[in-house]
């Protein structure tokens, strides 16, 4: 909308072409990048690369094998998420704000971390392994393969199912479950005929987030698979691998990937649209003291699986204490022997590098998010549409995808940008700003126009109304998305794999690398240094904000 | 004092929709003018023109002989209360109120001078610290009063400002604004779908349909003299009869197509009212006299009543199946019991009369005052 005496060409216009030619550079012209290695070679048009995936099982077997791991993990992840929240809303239980906590600081934490930890545990010579195996006299193999990917993706991904329902319960008023009783059904009918019906479209989200997570997820397979390969991991080996790396084969696996997520965005779009209950609830479900049996099982149930999806953590924080053998066997000796190494060797440059990037790239997230979100709610115009569209579309594609198209793009003339800090900043401002776009547009939906308006009828110019009315009052908004931009920053793993080099290694690229050389010791001091740096982040911000929702 | 709107031709269009087509108007200085009618109607759409919120597709808008139609919002000086009060949630009562001074670069004592001077006006001096989270609805409405006068307006924009308070409040701060508006003398244009409140602050009244302005009148001479059909149902509730114009020697009459032998002489209407003309009269529930069966009337059948206290209504059905409302003031002793035979007079010097499509009025408008 233009305002009387405005002119056609603005500053709101300009941004918004500023923006539109960044997101163009660095997300259009990648994938137009890679759609060009898949497609022709010498020019011409050439489907052999395609070809050469859907006919050899080898390859194409990956994608099956994703499916499944995909498929068994978002099942797991939704029976044990479901229970999880109708328990945590619907009884009392002790403690329940720490149980929440420790659930979203599950979820937070890099599924990799998460990989390796329960090979310490379950792993051939994992801590339990050996327990059990010393006890009832067998040669457990540990957990590998499906079973370990499956096992911990589902510990994974639950909390986002637990969020996902947990959000939806509290709309629910209770004066529906009230009036579900009066006209005569009994508890369990309640639950089946009424709460079910209600939560679906939330779980349907959740369930297709989990599962386009679990998709593109890199590092979980990589560490605990095996000989079980899954599509990431084949993607990343043939751009990264040693030997006979393809960029075309790769670049044409990418496609594919985006193929896929595209169509289960749209998926999700449109069940989404179709099955939306608005609910708010004035009467929320309060939640009631059980007794006998039904105490005794519920809080054995929440306990337990908060516990199992937290003892990854806790496993890395304590490792990191004790002493190794050459970095790989643990001693049982507590020490601080792994910081030390850590830091003695004077090479700390992966964890100052994790906080400048991160602060770097919130920096451009939040400016960014603020103005794309702005200019889309109230700036409305086909320009601004499409600079909506484009900014989703990193979070739909796998991280391994952004950053090989990045590398496809950038890593030759006119633009030399490979292995600089910018590359790796600007992977990780677009592939995490969704999170703040979407909670500050929520945000500015909730702000009248009226209260811009009224700062301008008191003389107020428009950019200064933008900058003293609007900002203060999106910042709440911007401040929850933008506390899980940073959390998910600083634990990104699958593009920044890709894109860094020696001088612009962060942390988790730091474990990742410590682990698949073995070096549990050093890679367990960083995940603590990792996993404590989001708790407090996670801490600060329910401490200033005084909520204890985090936009998911 | 304050200063002339006139608004020339004015032309809205969304797309290919004309919401407004040649609107013209005049606001006298100082006057509190108030746009009335339906939602949908195009008088918020006309505020926001006069505001510069909404583009001006045709037309000419000025203040005091200024034509204001490309000059920027912030640049007009004109001071806007809304519907939803607006008040900046993160800032306290005083620096809502500075908010426009300090835009102005106006030194910060004389800032500081007028907020106080102009709290004490409203009435909210003792909240001057407080957060708007901490106020009630009415407190912010008054914040954004002060907020919008404290600038020193030409021109004071009101767009429904009491549709969000309770009713007790809402007639607390319809007299607080007229009072206000009378002692700073602020041409003032309000907003509003309720009548009652229009009748209660206005000056004038302009009664909006579909984006053409129907009636600009003193509130009583609206609510006495309605030009048209759509005016006197949309202000008050008019009962309406159809009837026929009848010449009976040397009088005019009205005769009721319910009772034609029910003539009650006329002595106001139209010289070309012509004997046999079939027209549209337009009777209030208190323009109706309920007498008792036989008597010289309309007959009708009581249906039902509501006691309340100061008056009875009564709902009515004529013969014809009709179905109308009357009202008795409570002068009567008692209630006339559901189901009796009563006889309708009706006032003539009160009621009105339209054209049969409801387009015009038949009444000659007598100039009072």
């Amino acid at each position: 909308m233009r305002y009387a005496g405005e002119k056609r060409f603005n500053i709101w216009t300009v941004l918004t072409l500023i923006l539109l030619a960044l997101f163009l550079l660095f997300v259009v012209y990648p994938i137009g990048m890679l759609l060009t290695k898949s497609l022709f070679t010498g020019g011409e048009l050439d489907l052999s690369y395609f070809v050469k995936f859907f006919t050899k099982k080898y390859y194409w077997s990956t994608l099956v094998n994703s499916f499944k791991v995909t498929v068994a993990s978002t099942a797991v992840a939704v029976l044990i998420g479901l229970p999880m929240a109708y328990l945590l809303r619907s009884i009392k239980i002790p403690f329940s704000g720490l149980l929440n906590i420790l659930i979203v600081i599950s979820y937070l934490s890099p599924p990799f971390i998460g990989a390796y930890s329960w090979i310490q545990l379950l792993g051939r010579n994992g801590f339990i392994t050996r327990i059990i195996n010393a006890v009832f006299h067998v040669e457990l193999e540990g957990i590998y393969g499906f079973a370990g990917i499956v096992l911990v993706f589902s510990l994974q991904s639950f909390p986002l199912i637990y969020m996902y329902v947990s959000g939806a319960l509290k709309n629910l008023d209770n004066s529906l479950n009230e009036a579900a009783e009066s006209l005569g059904c009994n508890a369990f009918q309640r639950v089946t005929k009424v709460i079910f019906p209600l939560v679906m479209p939330s779980l349907l989200a959740g369930m297709l987030l989990v599962f386009m997570r679990v998709f593109s997820d890199f590092g979980t397979p990589m560490i605990i698979g095996e000989g079980y390969k899954t599509f990431p991991v084949m993607l990343y080996t043939q751009f990264m691998g040693e030997v006979g790396t393809n960029d075309g084969f790769a670049a044409t696996m990418c496609i594919i990937v985006i193929i896929i997520a595209l169509m289960f965005f749209f998926l999700q779009k449109f069940l989404g649209r179709r099955f939306t209950y608005s609910m708010t609830a004035l009467k929320p479900m309060e939640s009631r003291q059980a007794t006998g049996w039904r105490k005794v099982a519920a809080y054995a149930v929440v306990y337990l699986i908060t516990f199992v999806a937290a003892l990854p953590q806790l496993t890395v924080i304590v490792t990191s204490f004790i002493g190794t053998i050459n970095g790989s066997l643990f001693t049982g000796e507590f020490t601080l022997d792994n910081y030390r190494n850590i830091f003695a060797k004077g090479n700390t440059t992966a964890i100052t590098n994790t906080y400048l990037f991160g602060l770097e790239a919130i920096v451009v997230v939040v400016i960014c998010g603020i103005l794309i979100s702005y200019l889309s709610v109230r700036r409305r115009s086909p320009l601004t549409s499409v600079l909506d569209v484009l900014t989703m579309f990193p979070y739909i594609i796998p991280g391994s995808v952004l950053g090989i198209s990045l590398l496809c793009a950038f890593n030759g003339p006119p633009f030399m940008l490979g292995g600089t800090v910018l590359i790796l900043i600007v992977s990780l401002s677009i592939r995490r700003m969704p999170y703040t776009i979407r909670s500050s547009t929520a945000i500015i939906g909730q702000i009248s126009p009226s209260i811009e308006e009224a700062a301008i009828s008191l003389g107020a110019s428009q950019v200064k109304t933008f900058l003293q009315i609007t900002i203060p009052m999106m910042l709440p908004g911007v401040l929850s998305g933008a506390v899980m931009s940073w959390i998910t920053l600083i634990s990104e793993l699958s593009s920044s794999v890709i894109l860094y080099t020696s001088g612009t290694m962060t942390l988790t690229v730091a474990i990742y690398s410590e682990v698949i050389r073995s070096n549990f010791g050093n890679a367990a001091a960083y995940s603590t240094i990792l996993t404590l740096t989001s708790i407090l982040s996670l801490l600060i911000f329910f401490k200033v904000s005084g909520s204890k929702d985090l936009s998911v | 004092m304050g200063a002339t709107i006139t608004i020339e031709n004015a032309v809205k269009r969304y797309g290919n929709d004309t919401i407004i087509n040649g609107l013209s108007l005049e606001v006298k200085p100082g006057e509190f003018f108030t746009l009335l009618g339906p939602s949908g109607c195009g008088k918020t759409t006309l505020l926001r023109m006069i505001i510069g919120f909404n583009s001006i597709e045709g037309g000419t808008f000025c203040i005091n002989d200024r034509v204001i139609n490309d000059i920027p919002t912030n640049k007009r000086n004109i001071g806007m209360v809304f519907q939803n009060y607006a008040v900046f949630p993160h800032m306290s009562v005083f620096d809502n109120v500075a908010f426009g001074l300090k835009n102005r670069k106006i030194p910060k004592e004389e800032i500081r001078e007028r907020v106080e001077k102009i709290l004490k006006v409203v009435k909210i001096d003792h909240l001057k610290d407080r957060m708007p989270a901490k106020l009630s609805g009415g407190q912010q409405q008054r914040v954004a009063l002060a907020r919008a006068i404290v600038i020193e307006p030409e021109v004071l924009l009101m767009d429904e400002p009491l549709s969000n308070l309770d009713a007790k409040l809402r007639v607390e701060m319809r007299n607080a604004i007229k009072r206000i508006q009378q002692q700073f003398g602020i041409t003032t244009v309000y907003v509003t779908h309720d009548q009652e409140e229009a009748l209660a602050v206005s000056d004038r009244i302009a009664v909006m349909n579909n984006g053409v302005i129907q009636q600009i009148d003193a509130p009583s001479r609206v609510y006495q003299r309605p030009a048209n059909q759509f005016v006197s149902n949309f202000i008050g509730l008019s009962n309406f009869l159809k009837a026929e114009v009848r010449m009976a020697g040397g009088q005019t009459c009205l005769a009721f197509q319910d009772e034609p032998s029910y003539t009650p002489p006329m002595y106001n209407l139209r010289q070309d009212a012509a004997d046999g003309m079939e027209v549209l009269a337009a009777i209030r529930p208190e323009e109706f006299e309920i007498l008792a069966q036989g008597q010289p009337g309309i007959p009708a059948v009581v249906q039902s009543s509501v006691f309340l206290g100061a008056s009875t209504h009564y709902f009515l059905k004529l013969s014809s199946g009709q179905e109308v409302e009357a009202i008795q003031n409570a002068d009567v002793w008692e209630i006339i019991p559901d189901g009796t035979q009563v006889s309708l007079a009706v006032k003539p010097q009160k009621i009105n009369v339209f054209t049969p499509d409801g387009s015009q009025a038949l009444v000659v408008r007598e100039e009072l005052l």
